[in-house]
């Protein structure tokens, strides 16, 4: 599995360790077998359902104390109270404006032309008209499908949250750019961040924000700020020497450094971030309706209620249009932001964009005033052709497909998972908790066996470190098939750029389809099992890693490709012994970044069968009394996320301090 | 101000003709020179260190460490002494190069002389002044009035147009808008580069953005101008037209310059005295045909051996004490003249040469020395 | 080219949006800006809703009175129901209308924090437990028997279960003794957790239109039983105190009486909402019904409520507060 990889890229390390290492792993992972079958069953620290250790009951105290010290301790009247007013204050402005009826009027202030008007004209003036038609036709889409409303509550509340991330990610970001010691520090905070899964924190948000806007903008811009701050400091870091130095030799102070050269010169970058806390953001509008956020997310919890998945489908349309918009938007901005004007004369552009602002002013105005241009026009039947193929398809597959996807995961089961499942979780602790370290140590370093023993520590005091490895084998053969797939398709569409766009939107889709959307179908697809967990898994992050290494295979030169050609190579020669060692780097990443988004749906997991780690999460926020017990798997999740990253990280820098061999 | 910047191996250099000391001048001996034996010079570095890794401080202060060549100190220390014990004198108006092949520490030894690398250990003295000792501002205010830097991968920024990117530096400095765009224009005119004020870096040739990062150093009017490999990045051809145009400026604003280069013919072309690096360390330093004519060791030899002899030495290097069976009333030439311009009359003349300066006999050339330079033997000095 | 083409185009749409607009504005009505509304001394009133559909049909119906005969201004607040019950302290929910049990939550929100009150039943009575579908009831008539399922067993075996009978647990809201039970009666079978409650039907129904054996953990009333009627198995019979030790439980589930819970002060005041949600009361067929209209006929709860109580004001004259 995931060791092999490992152990694989091992062997591109120098030539005296070419001989011991992958000996010695494969040495270790034979002892591992020999002692599992003797020892297999004993110490696997299972942990009963109902029951709850010591650490579970003392996070349950805590979390009520919290809730019992609301309406007195300082912190809450005048810290949190705050913010969740300024919070609250800003959603309802931003819903006033363009979702819910306010200041008086049975409407918002700007009705649908306003909108429409409006986005477009941004669209064009930030980006080009290309994206500006597209952001005219998805909106008037959320119209067509009856989900007007809906959509701009769940815009407001992105757009919210995405301001905030924002505005607290990109200084954040900067600073982790040009100070290591700062990125050292925020690095761990924002993995917590993005794995700690948000059912875990959405009741405690509640208890210190309250229901309402504020708590679903928080919960939403926890998960939404890290890409900003992460992608901005990478920006920052990136920044290409000799103009940063040239700045400093005519004896630039830092600030001048930082605004004549660093930012401008990591400008792109920086809109890329705010890309991905769109994107992020809008990753959470249908958990956020779990505590009655506004908008597409309820749409979707209310279908699922009564397993309509026409329904939900059709709001998830809502969510990836949005999605797809913004993407394109804020990706043709950062292009403009590049390379600076368009293709058109200045003189020209200006002249039609004072035109067309009178255009967007005037429908705005009408928006306003009347009543047809406020409302979207009745009669939007594409809503319910939505719902009624998403149904039928739904449907003919369930009943078409069954026996051939029932076979699948039969096989991949009984095949991969449940030998390594039973590997993994009924090896004595000590016993996987020693091949883990030293795993780590021999295909990582030193520091990512520390590491990783820390880890195994947290896992064994979280009490969960039976449902911690059977997640871990969900984990590890979901990040496989992303990995697959993942080259199988990544190279496919680095190769052609026709099949580049014809699937691109598709990955768009299933990165931004909530999994709501899809749990019924998963389960009629794959029955309750940990396989549907792994789809379900697989279908959100699989995109990510095919575009990783869409990208990596298209960055490689022409000309290292045509000496390949011109020395005779075939395609399938070209593909591995050009294509994918050069994508290199961007393989190793698409696996880590698979990885972790693989493991932010262990939860999503849960609801369709995974049991371990994603059932304890979800069964924490649905009671009370295991709220503890569901935090400390949140925790084990996080904890599993950061050992295995450090551990691929380390692996990965090991064998790139290593001459490639395979590249000549 | 005598001292020799001589060190290790160079230091028991051959017997070097005309006792040519690194500070002694002789203006006959360079073409462009306006170094004067009594000024003091503008840029002196005293035993500068520059130690990359853990613990770099230890290094310079250490004996042993100090002892250790590069590689070794790599395997014991883990770190890289990318300058070690460098000393050297730049006089006003000269142009210093720095020459040596790729890792052998120049773009570190240039960095340090305006502190964009912090140096270990050693002295920079800029006009007197201790560079090293110099606080955070008054270290700005140097680099905005006194120094600026023309960089091997020009360093332009890619989002200004040439007149902004010209103006960058007074822009840093905080000149008003007004002035920028007047001084830009004088600049870029300066280096030919009229027409193309509104273009961006991308839309112009390698030559052409480094006539813009020229011109952005020049912008400032700074004393001292550095260059790091300015040309290595451009094609011959090119690389010939932007030499002559440095050498064209120097004469034209005559700034003290410092230029970095790893190509041998580059350095003769333009240095008026030449500093020769290897793995940090100085192996000779001065000027270009005392380099070729009288190599510190092997490794000077080694690299200079491909320089055309002819084009380079004087008839210092080559002439013999006259012998009594020389005739002594042949043509009469001056000892700084290159063999190359000398060839003609010598092989005109049926007698030898006789080298003279000022009134005095220093020795002969007949044919035989004129043939061994311009057919390549390798005898040497 | 290209740039040329892109001019004209955005010239011409520019001028054709402004003709059109301008010719359209011309007619449609005008918004008039709203007078606050008046809500009559009701005020406003929040009701927690929780996520399945038999809330909702309380739920619905009690809004809609509350709405049409009081006069009140309804808001509902969509929320899982640990976090409703934790509204009641903040004051931002005023009542839970369908509530299963949770003795954990009211001994914390009204026996300690004393932030919330019990309304009384709402007359429905849930029952949970162990069910198969029609199919196999009829298939092995003896299978509802719980001492016969061991005989089964195989039938249930998944990749999941392990080599043994599958038992499928719900949705993580409800409290469920399965693992105690299945080793208390000493059953061959293991629980794997479907972990929410759209799985579990889907199960059930997919199992149910294959043929395909499927034991799991269901409850009634659930609109998902009029779709497909599932049958219970039975399990030895509740008696009082059989589940006190959670560990040594061998019986089945207690009845339900499910009642309604509202925050303290929204009970002191003792206004006209309070008195509806505390004379709520209805039968498990009343709210089947309703049920059936959102979850089957597509109805919006509003509609759904709207249509039960005109055909029912007798029943909700019984509700409104006597003045
Ligand atoms: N930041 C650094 N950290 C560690 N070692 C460095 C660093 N910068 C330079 N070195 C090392 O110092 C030595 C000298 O480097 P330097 O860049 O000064 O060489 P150079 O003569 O300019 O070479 P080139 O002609 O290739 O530009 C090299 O061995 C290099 O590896
Ligand atoms: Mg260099």
């Amino acid at each position: 599995m995931a060791t092999t990889t490992m152990t694989g890229s091992s062997t591109r390390t120098t030539p005296r360790r070419r001989i011991t290492k992958p000996l010695a792993v494969v040495g270790l992972l034979a002892l591992w077998l020999v002692a599992w079958s003797l020892l297999r069953g004993q110490d696997m620290l299972e942990l009963p359902r109902a029951t709850l250790t010591d650490l579970h009951h003392w996070l349950n105290d805590v979390n009520d104390s919290v809730g019992a010290s609301r309406n007195s301790s300082p912190i809450f009247l005048y810290f949190f109270n705050e913010i969740r007013a300024v919070m609250d204050a800003l959603v309802t402005f931003v819903q006033g404006l363009i979702a819910q009826p306010a200041y008086g009027r049975p409407v918002p202030v700007l009705g649908w032309l306003g909108v429409v008007a409006l986005v477009s004209y941004a669209s064009w003036v930030f980006a080009n008209w290309r994206v500006a038609l597209l952001a005219a036709g998805g909106f008037t889409l959320f119209g067509l499908q009856g989900l007007w409303q809906e959509s701009m509550d769940t815009l407001a509340l992105t757009l919210v949250a995405v301001f905030v991330s924002l505005l607290f990610g990109i200084p954040l970001g900067i600073l982790a750019g040009v100070s290591d010691r700062f990125h050292r520090l925020i690095t761990p905070v924002l993995d917590l961040m993005q794995t700690m899964p948000t059912f875990v924190y959405l009741a405690p948000l509640t208890l210190v924000f309250l229901i309402g806007p504020a708590s679903a903008t928080i919960a939403t811009l926890i998960y939404a700020m890290p890409p900003a701050i992460r992608i901005t400091a990478h920006g920052i870091r990136s920044v290409p020497a000799p103009p940063v130095e040239a700045t400093d030799s005519f004896g630039a102070t830092r600030r001048q450094r930082l605004t004549k050269a660093l930012l401008p010169l990591s400008k792109r970058t920086i809109v890329l971030g705010v890309n991905q806390t769109i994107m992020a953001a809008l990753a959470m509008v249908t958990v956020a309706a779990l505590i009655d956020a506004p908008g597409l997310g309820k749409t979707v919890i209310k279908a699922l209620q009564t397993t309509d998945v026409g329904t939900a489908f059709n709001a998830g349309v809502a969510i990836v249009v949005m999605a797809i918009v913004l993407d394109r938007v804020t990706t043709a901005a950062s292009v403009r932001a590049e390379q600076g004007g368009g293709d058109l004369n200045p003189r020209i552009r200006r002249l039609l964009l004072a035109g067309f602002g009178l255009v967007a002013a005037f429908c705005s105005y009408l928006s306003y005033t009347y009543l047809w241009a406020s409302e979207f026009p009745d009669g939007g039947q594409l809503g319910e052709y939505l719902s009624q193929g998403a149904t039928a398809v739904t449907t003919w597959a369930q009943q078409n497909l069954a026996d051939l996807t029932a076979g699948v995961k039969d096989g991949v089961t009984i095949m991969l998972l449940n030998p390594l499942e039973a590997l993994l979780a009924e090896s004595p602790w000590w016993l996987m908790g020693a091949v883990i370290v030293l795993l780590a140590a021999l295909i990582g370093n030193l520091r990512a066996a520390a590491v990783a023993a820390v880890c195994v520590g947290l896992l064994v005091g979280s009490g969960l470190w039976n449902a911690s490895m059977i997640t871990l084998a969900m984990t590890l053969v979901a990040t496989l098939l992303v990995v697959t797939l993942g080259v199988v398709i990544g190279v496919w569409m680095g190769r052609s750029s026709r099949v580049d766009r014809v699937i691109r939107p598709v990955l768009d889709a299933g990165q931004t389809m909530p999994a709501f959307v899809y749990l019924i179908p998963v389960v009629a697809l794959f029955s309750v099992s940990r396989f549907s967990a792994i789809v379900a898994g697989v279908v959100y992050a699989a995109p990510v890693a095919i575009k990783i290494v869409a990208d990596g295979v298209r960055a490689i030169p022409e000309s290292t490709v045509e000496a390949a050609t011109a020395a005779g190579s075939n395609t399938w020669q070209t593909i591995t012994k050009v294509q994918l060692p050069m994508a290199r780097q961007s393989l190793l990443l698409a696996t880590n970044q698979g990885l972790i988004y693989v493991l932010s749906m262990v939860v999503i997991g849960g609801l369709v069968g995974a049991g371990a780690l994603g059932y304890e999460v979800v069964a924490g926020f649905s009671q009370g009394q295991l709220y503890g017990k569901g935090l400390a798997a949140g925790v084990a999740i996080v904890v599993l996320g950061i050992m295995l990253d450090r551990i691929a990280r380390a692996a990965a820098q090991r064998s790139d301090r290593a001459p490639s061999a395979n590249q000549t | 101000m005598r001292t020799p910047a001589l060190h290790g191996r160079a230091e028991g250099a051959e017997q070097r003709p005309g006792g040519v000391g690194i500070m002694s001048t002789d203006t006959a001996v360079q073409p462009r020179g306006q170094v004067n034996d009594h000024q003091t010079p503008v840029i002196s570095v005293r035993n500068l260190w520059k130690v990359f890794g853990p613990n770099a401080d230890r290094v310079p202060g250490s004996a042993e460490l100090a002892a250790l060549s590069r590689r070794e100190l790599r395997e014991r220390a883990r770190c890289t002494a990318a300058v070690r014990e460098v000393s050297f004198d730049v006089a006003p108006g000269e142009v210093f190069v720095v020459m040596g092949l790729s890792g052998s520490g120049k773009s570190t030894l240039v960095r340090c002389l305006t502190r964009l690398i912090e140096p270990t250990a050693g002295e920079v003295v800029f006009e007197g002044e201790d560079i090293l000792r110099a606080d955070k501002r008054r270290l700005r205010e140097l680099r905005r009035r006194k120094f600026s830097m023309v960089f091997q991968h020009f360093g332009l920024l890619p989002y200004r147009t040439v007149v902004d990117n010209v103006g960058y530096g007074l822009e840093i400095r905080g000149a008003g808008r007004a002035e920028r765009i007047r001084r830009a224009t004088e600049v870029i005119e300066l280096v030919g580069l009229d027409g193309y004020e509104h273009s961006y870096p991308d839309q112009l040739s390698g030559g052409m953005q480094q006539r813009v990062g020229l011109a952005r150093a020049l912008a400032g009017d700074p004393d001292v101008l550095f260059f790091d490999e300015p040309f290595s990045a451009l094609d011959p051809l090119i690389r010939r037209d932007m030499q002559n145009e440095v050498i064209r400026l120097h004469r034209q604003v005559g700034k003290t310059m410092v230029f970095i280069t790893h190509d041998l013919s580059e350095a003769l072309k333009l240095g008026d005295r030449i500093l020769l690096m290897r793995d940090g360390n100085v192996v000779q330093a001065g000027t270009g045909d005392e380099l070729v004519g009288a190599p510190a060791d092997e490794y000077v030899r080694d690299f200079v051996q491909d320089v055309p002899r002819a084009d380079v030495l004087t008839l210092r290097w080559i002439m013999r004490p006259s012998r009594d069976a020389d005739q002594l009333d042949g043509p009469e030439l001056g000892p700084g003249v290159i063999v190359r311009d000398a060839v003609r009359t010598v092989l005109a003349a049926d007698r030898p040469v006789r080298v003279v300066e000022n009134g005095e006999l220093l020795g002969v050339v007949g044919h035989a020395e004129v043939l061994d330079i311009v057919a390549g033997n390798q005898a040497g000095a | 080219m290209r740039s040329f083409v892109g001019k004209r185009v955005l010239a011409g749409v520019s001028l054709s949006t402004v003709a059109a607009l301008t010719l359209t504005a011309c007619g449609g009505s005008k918004i008039e800006s709203t007078d606050a509304a008046d809500s009559g001394d009701c005020g406003t009133f929040t009701i927690a809703i929780n996520p399945w559909v038999g809330y909702e049909a309380n739920a619905a119906v009690i809004a809609h009175v509350a709405e049409t005969e009081l006069g009140c201004k309804v808001v509902k607040k969509d929320l899982k129901e640990e976090i409703a019950w934790q509204g009641f302290g903040t004051g931002q929910v005023d009542a839970i209308v369908e509530n299963w049990g949770h003795d954990d939550l009211k001994k914390k929100y009204i026996e300690d924090q004393k932030t919330a009150v019990n309304a009384g039943s709402t007359g429905v009575e849930g029952v949970i437990g162990w069910y198969v579908p029609p199919w196999m009831a009829e298939e092995y008539p003896d299978i509802t028997d719980w001492n016969n399922l061991n005989k089964y067993a195989s039938l249930f075996k998944t990749t999941e279960s392990g080599g043994k009978g599958q038992l499928l647990d719900g949705d993580p809201s409800f409290v469920t003794n399965d693992e105690a039970l299945v080793k208390n009666l000493g059953l061959d079978y293991q629980v794997v957790y479907a972990g929410s409650e759209p799985a579990l039907i889907q199960a059930f129904r997919q199992a149910e239109e294959k043929k395909e054996p499927v034991l799991g953990y269901f409850y009634d009333p659930q609109w998902f039983l009029s779709e497909i009627e599932l049958v219970k198995v039975d399990l030895p019979e509740y008696q009082e105190g059989c589940d006190a030790d959670p560990e040594k439980v061998a019986c089945d589930y207690p009845v339900y009486d499910l009642d309604k819970i509202v925050s303290k002060s929204f009970a002191d005041a003792n206004g006209p909402a309070y008195q509806l949600v505390d004379n709520f009361n209805w039968t498990n067929e009343d709210q089947n019904l309703v049920a059936r209209y959102i979850a089957q006929d597509n109805m919006s709860p509003e509609e759904a409520a709207e249509k039960w109580v005109e055909a029912n004001q007798d029943k909700v004259e019984a509700w409104l507060p006597q003045s």
